[in-house]
């Protein structure tokens, strides 16, 4: 287990050095994605026009954060990470085609993403759920809010941030994830579990 | 006094409370679970969890930027006048919270998907209404974030298989819901009823402190075999493997359908939310789960 400091534009060479257990720790560019977030991206792509941010080597991050305004200002209040799985659905297509290459959430993702992670070069970083305080803190500044019609949580919220962290890398650039190991295991403990319970 | 003026005000501050500072009961345990944890990666999660909620307090920020969707209970004394009232005024106060402390806007038309902005749409706060004895007004908000909702379940199980069959479904729901509800967890869970009355029991179960154990002692032993059994997983702290999966599993029941066995299964994660306030018929405000407040 090994800590990096990464800075944005993070390059492939960058990831592909990372395993799973490492800890990382980001500075630079950040933005929030959420489901619709990733659907109108990909829609947008689709028909050939561009999001508003070039995504290249940059830092998705699954989160709706509480933002304030204060004298014309954007502050992030608190910006806890969200469910990744929810957005399996989008996120081979989305790393294949905006080259973002971390990707940070919480609680995992599937096979779909692993393999695309592998293919195109990306990792995914598990930030503590709910510890909203801590990653808010690494906010320096917002840069822009872009789809705020989507409402606070679903906007595309671009953040400069600084040691944004600890990340642990659980799906790695080379096929490996550390949630799926872990629900194996948790699997084979059932028959434990029932045996215990006599059901 | 105004009823709607006090009821407003004690809500907004209730809502403050409880998405800023957690109960101790639940501050206790997951000290005790960091203490514990002997997983590498269920500490360094532990350790973060705990930072969080110290940070939150001192800064007065919510501890988790998912300030759910709010819910209250109410129990109301039947000798209280203008209990029409209270509604409109926790609505407000709600209103009121979104923009002042800030709650996230998280109230959205499963229709148009539009987000309302200040948390209050159709049946949004949902209020619990119980009528006792009395002339007190109890107010209990719980914000309840959408990570542990996601991954409530609900079983309709043979009757055959009575409580053999609820223990299974308990498991086997803590087992699906893996990484997902932010553990550790509290686990409500409630048998019979109906479908929808096993959920709303489950769901007010997690009212229940950590540390009050179940007045009936054969549901104290059935909440102890099950929070053995679902720490036996492996899940751990954020689902990254370890000791600690759930917290605690409140119990509750109501009689059943003789043909029916509903068993649900309400999960609450780490950030377990909840502030309560006795308004007294002097106006006599006590706050209930954070002592020392006025």
């Amino acid at each position: 287990m090994a800590t990096y400091k990464l800075k944005t534009p993070i390059s492939e060479a960058d990831v592909r050095k990372l395993k799973v257990n490492d800890v990382i720790y980001i500075s630079g560019i950040i933005f929030t994605a959420r489901d619709q977030a990733h659907r109108r991206a990909l829609e947008l792509h689709k028909e050939g026009e561009k999001p508003p941010i070039d995504m290249t080597g940059l830092v998705v991050f699954h989160c709706g954060p509480i933002v304030k305004k204060e004298d014309d200002k954007w502050i992030v209040v608190a910006a806890g990470p969200t469910t990744s799985t929810r957005m399996d659905l989008f996120e081979d297509e989305f790393i294949k085609n905006f080259k973002v290459r971390v990707v940070i959430g919480k609680g995992g993702m599937g096979k779909k993403t692993t393999d695309a992670m592998k293919q195109y070069g990306a990792v995914y970083g598990a930030f503590t759920g709910g510890a909203a305080v801590l990653a808010a803190k690494t906010v320096k500044n917002v840069k822009s809010v872009e789809w705020f019609d989507l409402g606070m949580p679903e906007a595309l919220w671009i953040l400069e941030v600084e040691d944004f962290g600890p990340l642990t890398v659980a799906i790695d650039a080379h096929g490996n994830n550390l949630f799926e190991d872990v629900q194996k295991k948790v699997e084979m403990n059932k028959g434990k579990i029932y045996q215990k319970l006599g059901v | 006094m105004k009823i709607e003026n006090v009821v407003e005000d004690v809500a907004f501050r209730l809502l403050q409370l409880a998405v800023v500072e957690l109960p101790k009961d639940v501050k206790d345990a997951l000290k005790q679970a960091y203490q514990k944890e002997e997983s590498e990666a269920g500490k360094t999660q532990l350790e973060a969890i705990l930072k969080n909620i110290e940070l939150a307090e001192k800064t007065s920020t919510p501890v988790c930027q998912d300030t759910g969707v709010i819910i209250f209970y109410v129990k109301a004394g039947a000798e209280v006048k203008g209990l029409d009232k209270i509604e409109p005024a926790l609505r407000k106060a709600t209103v009121r919270a979104t923009k002042e402390v800030p709650l996230r806007p998280n109230a959205v038309d499963p229709f148009t998907q539009k987000n309302s902005g200040d948390n209050t749409g159709n049946y949004i706060p949902f209020v619990n209404w119980e009528i006792v004895p009395g002339s007190a007004i109890e107010i209990t908000v719980m914000p309840k974030g959408g990570g542990s909702e996601n991954v409530c379940a609900l079983g309709m199980i043979p009757p055959g298989e009575g409580i053999r069959g609820l223990k299974k479904f308990v498991v086997d729901a803590i087992v699906k819901a893996g990484a997902q509800p932010c553990p550790p967890n509290i686990l409500g869970v409630a048998a019979g009823g109906g479908a929808d009355i096993a959920m709303k029991l489950a769901k007010a179960a997690l009212l229940r402190p950590l540390n009050k154990p179940n007045a009936n002692p054969e549901l104290a032993r059935l909440e102890k075999e099950l929070l053995e059994a679902t720490n036996m997983t492996g899940i751990g702290p954020m689902g990254l493997g370890g000791r600690f999966t759930v917290l605690g599993v409140n119990v509750d029941y109501a009689f059943r359908h003789p043909a029916s066995y509903p068993v649900a299964v309400a999960f609450q994660c780490w950030a377990a939310r909840r502030a309560t306030a006795r308004i007294h018929s002097d106006g006599r405000v006590e706050y209930l789960t954070h002592k020392g407040v006025k």
